[in-house]
Formats: C-alpha cells, sequence, structure tokens
C-alpha cells in the first residue's frame, strides 16, 4: 500500500485535500457551491478541447476554468447568479460535447477526467500541483479578511468601500486555479465532493472561522486517506469511497449539531448557523 | 445551385425518421422545461435543476445495472433527491446551495461505483458517454409515448398547484400568511422538476436538460414578469431553439472536419447563450432610455 506509485498517490492527495478544504470553506461560506461544480464540470470541456487541437490537456483546463470564472463574474452583474452560472456551465459543455464530436473514442478519457486516476500520477505532476496549490493557498491568505466580511456582512462591506463584484471575482478565479490543479488528478467529481462536504461539516462543529477551516482540512485529509485506502483493498472506484464519506462527515456534522442544540438553548446558535 | 442544394436538404430533413422522432421529442421536452423552468428560476432552484440531471445518472447507470430502462432508475433517483433536498433546507435561501451541492455529491459517488460496476458487467464504456450527452438525434421511436406521459404529467402538476406555487413562489410570507400549505408545494413542485428532468436528461443528455430548463425561462423572465405569460415565452423559444439545433446538428453532417454531424446540444446552447445576452442587453438599453426621458416627461 505503500510502493512507489501508491506514494504519489498520497503526496498529490494530500495536497488537493489541504487545499480544497480551505477554498472549499469559503466555498460553502459564500454559497457558491454551484460554482464550485460548473468550473470543474465545464473546464472538463477544455481538456476535451486541448485533446483535439493536440495541446496538453492542463492548458485547456487552465484557460477554460479561468475563463468560466470571468463570464460568470460578468454574468451575475446582469442576472442571477445561480442562471449566469447554468448558462455559462452549459456553454463550456456544449464546447466539450463539440469537440468530443470531433475527436472519437474518448470514452476512457471522459471517465478517467470525471473520476480522476489518482492511482495512475506521475512523479513529475506533483511539483507543479504542488506551486499552484501554494498559491491558491497565499491568495486566500491575502484575501482572507474581505472573503469573511463580504460573505458574512455584504451590505456592511460595501458600505465600508470593499467592492463586492471584485472579491466576487477573485474568489472565483481561486477556485478556477484550484480546479485546474486538482481536475487532472482526482477527476471533477472527487474535487466537488472535497470543496463541499468537509467544509460543510466543518461549520457545524464550530463557530470560529479559523477553527472551522482546521478541522474542514483535517477531514478533507481524512475522506482522502481513508477513500484511497478503501479504493487500494477493495478495488472498488475510489470517487465511490470519497462520495460516501463526504456524505457521512456530513451527516455526523448535521446529527452533532441537533444535539448541541437540544443541549443549548436556541439563543445560543452561533452567528454561523443563523446565516 | 445552392439554393436547389438547400431544398434538398430540407426535402430530406423531414423525410428522416430520427429527425421527425427528434422534433416531436424536443417539441415535449421544450414546453415542459418551458413551464418547469420558468418556475425553477423564480424559485432560485437552477442548480437543484442542473443537478438531478447529474444524479439521474446514478439512478440511470444503476438501472442499467439490473437490466431496467435507464429511465425508472432516473426518475427513481430523481424524485428521492427531491425529498432529500426538501428536509435538507432548500427552502432557506442561505441552505439551497449547500443541500443541493451534498446532495449532488452523495448521488455523483453512486455514479462513480455503478458506472464501474457497469463495465466491469459489459465491458463498454460508452455508457459513461452516453448517459452524459445523449443525444437528441437517436432518440427511439418507441420512447415517444413514455415521454410524452411524463412530460404530460410534469405539467399536469404545476397547472394544479399553479396560483399556490406562484404565491409560493414570489412570496413565501405571503404564501404563508394566506395559509397556502408551504411545504406541500414545495415538493409537490420539486416532484415535477425531478419528473421534467429525469425525461430532459435521458432524451437529450445532461447539457440541453439544463440549457433548456434555465435558459429559455430565463430569456422570458427578462421580457415579462407575468408568470404566466413568461410560460408561453419560454416554451415557444424552448421549442424554436431545439428545432433550429435539430436541423443545424443535420445539416452539419456536410460541414467539416469529419462530415460526421456536429451535436444538436452545441447550436441549441450556443443559440440560447446568443439570445440571453442579446435580450439582456435590449432591454437593458431601452430601461436605460425610458429612465432618460422621464425627467423631460415632468
Amino acid at each position: 500500500m505503500f510502493s512507489a506509485f501508491m506514494l504519489n498517490a498520497w503526496e498529490i492527495s494530500s495536497i488537493v485535500a489541504v487545499v480544497s478544504g480551505v477554498v472549499g470553506f469559503f466555498v460553502v461560506q459564500r454559497a457558491n457551491a454551484f460554482a464550485a461544480h460548473a468550473l470543474p464540470n465545464g473546464a472538463f470541456a477544455g481538456a476535451a478541447a486541448a485533446s483535439y487541437l493536440g495541446v496538453s490537456a492542463v492548458i485547456g483546463l487552465s484557460v477554460f476554468s479561468l475563463a468560466g470564472a470571468l463570464a460568470i463574474a460578468g454574468l451575475s452583474r446582469r442576472t442571477r447568479s445561480d442562471v449566469a452560472t447554468a448558462l455559462v456551465m452549459v456553454l463550456m459543455l456544449s464546447l466539450g460535447s463539440l469537440f468530443l464530436s470531433f475527436s472519437s473514442g474518448y470514452a476512457q478519457q471522459i471517465y478517467s477526467l470525471l473520476f480522476g486516476e489518482v492511482f495512475g500520477i506521475s512523479r513529475s505532476e506533483i511539483l507543479p500541483t504542488f506551486v499552484v496549490s501554494l498559491f491558491c493557498l497565499i491568495a486566500v491568505l491575502f484575501l482572507y479578511r474581505q472573503l469573511i466580511y463580504t460573505s458574512v456582512v455584504p451590505e456592511a462591506a460595501q458600505a465600508k468601500g470593499v467592492k463586492l463584484a471584485f472579491v466576487d471575482l477573485m474568489f472565483l478565479l481561486i477556485l478556477a486555479l484550484t480546479t485546474t490543479m486538482a481536475v487532472p488528478v482526482i477527476g471533477t467529481v472527487l474535487i466537488f465532493t472535497l470543496l463541499i462536504s468537509p467544509a460543510a461539516a466543518a461549520r457545524s462543529f464550530t463557530s470560529k472561522v479559523p477553527v472551522a477551516i482546521m478541522i474542514s482540512v483535517s477531514l478533507a485529509l481524512i475522506t482522502v486517506w481513508v477513500s484511497i485506502a478503501l479504493s487500494y483493498w477493495t478495488n472498488y472506484p475510489v470517487g465511490f469511497f470519497v462520495g460516501a464519506c463526504g456524505a457521512a462527515i456530513y451527516a455526523s456534522g448535521r446529527i452533532y449539531r441537533s444535539i448541541q442544540s437540544k443541549n443549548l438553548n436556541f439563543g445560543e446558535a452561533n452567528s454561523l448557523h443563523a446565516l | 445551385m445552392a439554393q436547389l442544394g438547400s431544398v434538398f436538404v430540407i426535402a430530406g430533413f423531414f423525410s428522416s425518421y430520427p429527425v421527425r422522432v427528434a422534433l416531436v421529442a424536443g417539441l415535449m421536452v421544450a414546453v415542459v422545461s418551458g413551464t418547469v423552468g420558468t418556475f425553477t428560476i423564480i424559485r432560485g432552484q437552477s442548480f437543484a435543476g442542473h443537478s438531478l440531471a447529474d444524479i439521474g445518472a446514478a439512478g440511470g447507470s444503476a438501472a442499467y445495472l439490473v437490466n431496467i430502462p435507464a429511465i425508472y432508475g432516473f426518475i427513481g433517483i430523481n424524485l428521492v433527491a427531491g425529498l432529500v433536498l426538501e428536509f435538507i433546507g432548500i427552502g432557506r435561501l442561505r441552505g439551497r446551495d449547500l443541500a443541493t451541492g451534498i446532495v449532488l455529491s452523495a448521488a455523483l459517488g453512486l455514479t462513480a461505483l455503478f458506472l464501474y460496476l457497469d463495465t466491469i458487467a459489459s465491458t463498454t464504456t460508452n455508457v459513461t458517454a452516453s448517459l452524459l450527452f445523449g443525444s437528441i438525434l437517436t432518440i427511439q421511436g418507441s420512447s415517444i409515448p413514455i415521454i410524452l406521459a411524463v412530460g404530460a404529467i410534469a405539467i399536469a402538476i404545476v397547472m394544479v398547484l399553479y396560483r399556490p406555487l406562484v404565491l409560493s413562489s414570489i412570496s413565501k410570507e405571503l404564501a404563508l400568511a394566506k395559509g397556502i400549505p408551504e411545504t406541500k408545494i414545495a415538493i409537490g413542485f420539486l416532484v415535477a422538476l425531478a419528473l421534467n428532468v429525469s425525461l430532459t436528461a435521458i432524451t437529450v443528455g445532461a447539457i440541453l436538460s439544463t440549457a433548456l430548463l434555465v435558459g429559455p425561462a430565463a430569456i422570458a423572465l427578462k421580457l415579462t414578469r407575468r408568470t404566466g405569460r413568461a410560460i408561453l415565452i419560454a416554451s415557444a423559444i424552448g421549442v424554436i431553439v431545439t428545432w433550429i439545433g435539430i436541423y443545424l446538428s443535420y445539416d452539419s453532417y456536410y460541414w467539416p472536419p469529419h462530415n460526421h454531424g456536429w451535436p444538436a446540444s452545441f447550436f441549441v446552447v450556443a443559440i440560447i447563450f446568443a439570445l440571453f445576452v442579446t435580450v439582456d442587453t435590449i432591454v437593458r438599453m431601452r430601461r436605460k432610455y425610458l429612465v432618460g426621458k422621464r425627467p423631460a416627461k415632468g
């Protein structure tokens, strides 16, 4: 289980889990789950385009996910953000289906882009993933105050001169980078789960932001480690175990919270949950 | 000569059996999506509407495993998912996004499992592609009755619930004050949404399913504030755009790069997106123009 190729899987999935634990906290906090689904899904179209044009998949992924982030942010100014996200996503996906129709015989590739191939990671992929991850974390650190402020009290933040649209755009770009980094290694499906479930559960356990982020990262790490181990032993796909673990930790968070709120009075409902 | 050529293409177009099936199926799919889609947008459930298409794939791949028609798998899992969404809290504004995300990610995990088992069972990997991209030009004529039946049920639910649904979609408080059973209406609508998305996802694929649910209704709601009128406009836009997409897809067999035919979903989505941006820009400019004129009127 800890042979050379498995070591690559452990390392890369741990890197991805740390980033998605952090970025995911803000995804959940800012109610950006649809974008967290749309960007990896749409970026997949970029990979299809890249394979048709004969360029590296990473270029296709990054171009599509960054363009998608810009388009979602731009269109959100004109209409409800969920409608904007849906329209941009179907546009990217339909471009993907167009490029797939130009090429032929990509069924296997579709499966691996969707569900990743964490067991097929080569040594050379680890460093770029690590660098992009570090960049995402530093970007979050820089925007930390604005990200929290605009998601908890958007009106007050605006009154203080924080540009909501700018912070939204920056966060979507961070999300796009996370996507670009994660899709080739763990696939569009897993990155979505890692962005949502650990963070959602973490918010049930505490109302303190730094603690919640820490719990979110730990839960994301536990999710990938348990899933890889189970997948290694049983031969069932990693995606299934990640989905199951994600649902399980979210459910445990909900149960914990309902027990807590029965023990305490309702008056003590803390700020994050009240939202 | 060019005109003569296009006459041949059109004559061939209507005499082609897959095309006629696609036109009928496209009509039904667009009308149901326009009707349910208008409420989906007003209720802010676009993400849920899209997710059900992906969630349905888990049911579809499970059905494939046990050899029952995929449509039953889609409908079964989507009805369950609709109830879970309501239970977790799709009603609350802040919880909506998250509830949908959680259900979607759990279902995607199941899809990974079932697709894996499918590929073991049958050695064909094409099931992944067809579930995701299903093509309107490959619909079997024999599935038209099912399409019509499921679509009719979804429209019937919306019609029966129409008045309370409009009220609860626009203002929850008002609906509560009028004594409308909120939860029942919400669940009723999610059932209609689940049926609609199951139907469209399996006939025209996940991309077109979401595009037709959200796109035409979003355009219609830019043009009018009245729910009934929006439904009519959305359905009309949906039907026209779908038929144009089918025609272009048929025609594109003669196009580069491979004389292979471009996917209809690409044309439909591209037209919808362009139409949305155009309509939005025109409505915006008109509003600016009217606001600019107002002071002159006094």
